[in-house]
């Protein structure tokens, strides 16, 4: 094994052997599903005890029974209702429908929207009900001439999408653009880490006096991509196993599941059925090969700057410093990639973003379920590739000058100094 | 004969600061060569440049005749005076990576590393890790694959320091042993007292530029000041000795006691003269000796007067 494949070697089975990497890797699956678990019985049961509201006046031909979390009681419509709202009565509210056509009501609380919107939606159809019947129609008739009506879009391709397709593609560029930016944080920190670990023991001059910097620096560089790759192969794999078991166990429905669920009166099975299509038909091979091509790249520019900061610095205190330089891009490409690519994947800012090297790899990613030319894929690749490397040669000066600059304060200007004097 | 190691011009800058000042040196096969100098003078950095660590601005080094080149760290073993070990990784595990980077096979180096363990009685630290070792310890461990890959050329940088006496002897015994088995070492240090003990050829290093350059008995000789000690047990007439130079001030001669006189002889007497005026003049002789400067005197004087 030549000397760069026995680096890479160690530095990835320390990563890997180490305790808290194996704890990440497999409790922080269980805590993700743990945590999705938890919001999800959290949400289904976010409604207090049912509520208890007083009617007052006619509600004949009123169907207020399938209004959620509401039990309705009928009133003496002789008392006035401050009576019934005093703080000794059981009841939250009261609804006034001694008028139908101008119903009151008279709450403790704020109601919440969707509740008041319900109400308004079941008094409106029998106020409807009532005025067609007076003008001499009859209501099942009316019904039965009821048309219902699905625009059915097509892409260029002649493939029939889903509405929900927009949607689908956010949700997998944006996991995608943010798990990417998260690897890039822990993994860079992790390389930073261990150049400064070297420089610490005192076991650099020991190590470069058997191989160049340069081969010890992309060993390193090359050792944590590895591990990153293994942690993200072992979440896909025990995410999938993981949530197929909670799902089956705990009860709680599969995304799909919920979709299938909800699609009865919303928006019919055969947008549910397209929705499926839809995750189905993404170019996953293509979303997983850009990942990580992206990943593997955007790693390699972050971690050339990361590994500069570690040879500048003598601990890990003083590198908070150097610090905002590298997490304001991620972030700033965190948000045009939630706020200008999901709104317009195509749009000028979006586009602009996805051929800037620092936040490319982040926004190009997010842009690609949503349909890229290939060619801008390619030259987004290529403006990243040439950054690359221009940055690596730059770190690999600093990383040699650096490592052997014991008790220096570091500081951007003396990293410059040593770009230029190298 | 060839030396092993030769350098040859060598200037090196850090910045604008020159470290290295055209340096020139040959270190011979089976010497212990050393390299000394106050700090700053460029010791490490001349160390750092034989180790390919740096590159030089100008100059040329040969290593066995041949000029340096990245496979030659296989024949130097290098132990640098800021040195250490992986914290949490075990001793025999980080033993081998540390000796596949000379190039030793996986093998090779477990099989040696087993035969220094043992040598070092340190056969059962194998599967300890570096941070639950002393820092003693830990030396011996940082020794042990310095040398393991049995290269021609070992470079100590400050080899004794964390030890304790007993383990500094240690060290001290196993180097002179490998330069026996044919091993030649450079010794960069700060202590005078392991020079004289060890070395066979001083290079003296100040500011860049080398001040002194010999074996260790051609540069006392060229350091000797012409001055002698001499014990008598009855005091003597002081005369005849103040005709070949001056004596030097001395305490009171009590009876019982050895007097003890330092005379610097003056430069047109030669010790022969001593000689004949003491076996003439003083039947109570107890000793005659030729004060020669310490190594320390010679390094102190030597920087001082290139200052």
């Amino acid at each position: 094994m030549n000397k760069l494949g026995i680096i890479i070697k160690r530095e990835y089975l320390t990563k890997v052997r180490n305790r808290t990497f194996i704890i990440m890797t497999f409790v922080s699956p269980l805590i993700f599903v743990g945590l999705a678990t938890v919001i999800y019985f959290l949400t289904s049961s976010n409604s207090s005890d049912d509520s208890i509201y007083g009617i007052v006046g006619d509600t004949a031909g009123l169907d207020l029974r399938s209004i959620d979390d509401v039990q309705f009681t009928a009133l003496d419509p002789q008392a006035d209702y401050t009576d019934y709202l005093s703080t000794t009565s059981n009841l939250d509210a009261v609804l006034d429908l001694t008028s139908l056509a101008d119903p009151v009501l008279y709450s403790k609380q704020s109601p919440s929207l969707s509740l008041v919107g319900a109400i308004e939606n079941r008094i409106g159809k029998t106020l409807t009900a009532q005025s067609y019947q007076s003008a001499g129609y009859d209501m099942a008739e009316l019904d039965a001439l009821k048309r219902d009506v699905d625009v059915r879009i097509i892409n260029e391709t002649g493939r029939e999408t889903s509405r929900a397709a927009s949607g689908i593609k956010a949700i997998f560029g944006g996991a995608a653009g943010y798990l990417l930016m998260m690897f890039i944080i822990i993994y860079g920190n992790m390389v930073m880490r261990s150049v400064i670990e070297e420089k610490v023991n005192r076991i650099i001059e020991i190590i470069i006096s058997s191989v160049k910097p340069t081969t010890l620096m992309f060993g390193k560089i090359a050792g944590t991509t590895l591990a990153g790759l293994t942690q993200f192969g072992i979440w896909v794999i025990l995410g999938g196993v993981l949530f197929t078991v909670a799902s089956t166990f705990i009860g709680v429905p599969l995304p799909g599941e919920q979709a299938a669920a909800a699609g009865g009166d919303l928006v019919g099975n055969r947008e549910v059925g397209l929705a499926f299509n839809e995750i189905l038909s993404l170019p996953l091979a293509n979303l997983v090969s850009s990942f990580l091509i992206y990943f593997l790249l955007g790693y390699l520019l972050y971690a050339s700057i990361y590994v500069t900061i570690g040879a500048a610095v003598d601990s890990e205190t003083d590198t908070q410093q150097f610090m905002l330089p590298v997490i304001l891009p991620l972030i700033l490409a965190i948000y045009v990639g939630f706020f200008s690519v999901l709104d317009d994947p195509h749009g000028i800012v979006a586009v602009t973003f996805s051929y800037i090297p620092l936040t490319s790899p982040i926004v190009m990613l997010m842009r690609i379920p949503f349909g890229v030319a290939w060619w801008e894929v390619l030259l987004s690749i290529a403006i990243l590739s040439a950054t690359i490397f221009i940055v690596v040669q730059l770190a690999a000066r600093v990383y040699k000058i650096g490592i052997l600059s014991y008790g220096n304060k570091a500081s951007w200007a003396q990293v410059l100094k040593w770009i230029r004097s190298s | 004969m060839n030396p092993v190691l030769s350098i040859q011009n060598i200037t090196k800058y850090h910045g604008a600061y020159k470290a290295l000042d055209d340096v020139s040196l040959d270190v011979h096969a089976g010497n212990i060569h050393g390299l000394l100098g106050p700090n700053g003078a460029g010791k490490t950095t001349m160390l750092r440049i034989i180790n390919q660590i740096m590159e030089p601005d100008s100059g040329t080094i040969l290593l066995n005749g041949e000029i340096l080149r990245p496979e030659h760290i296989a024949n130097v073993g290098y132990m640098p005076e800021e040195r250490g070990l992986y914290k949490s990784m075990k001793v025999g595990e980080q033993a081998i990576y540390l000796a596949r980077l000379k190039g030793m096979t996986r093998h090779d180096a477990r099989t040696q590393l087993q035969v220094w363990f043992d040598r070092m009685g340190i056969a059962d630290w194998w599967n300890k890790k570096i941070q639950e070792l002393s820092k003693g310890m830990a030396q011996k461990v940082q020794f042990i694959v310095t040398v393991l890959h049995k290269p021609d050329l070992l470079i100590f940088d400050e080899p004794f320091s964390g030890f304790d006496p007993v383990n500094a002897e240690l060290i001290k015994n196993e180097i002179q042993q490998l330069v026996s088995e044919g091993a030649t070492v450079i010794f960069s240090t700060h202590r005078m007292e392991s020079v004289e003990a060890m070395c066979d050829h001083v290079t003296l290093l100040n500011k860049g530029n080398v001040v002194l350059d010999g074996t260790l008995d051609t540069i006392r000789a060229q350091h000797r000041s012409n001055q002698y000690e001499i014990g008598l047990a009855r005091e003597l007439q002081l005369d005849a000795l103040a005709m070949l130079g001056t004596v030097a001030p001395h305490a009171s001669f009590t009876p019982d006691d050895v007097q003890s006189i330092v005379l610097q002889l003056s430069a047109d007497r030669t010790p022969a003269q001593l000689r004949s005026t003491l076996a003439g003049a003083t039947p109570d002789l107890t000793h005659f000796k030729e004060l020669i400067p310490s190594m320390n005197e010679v390094f102190i004087q030597a920087v001082s007067s290139h200052e």
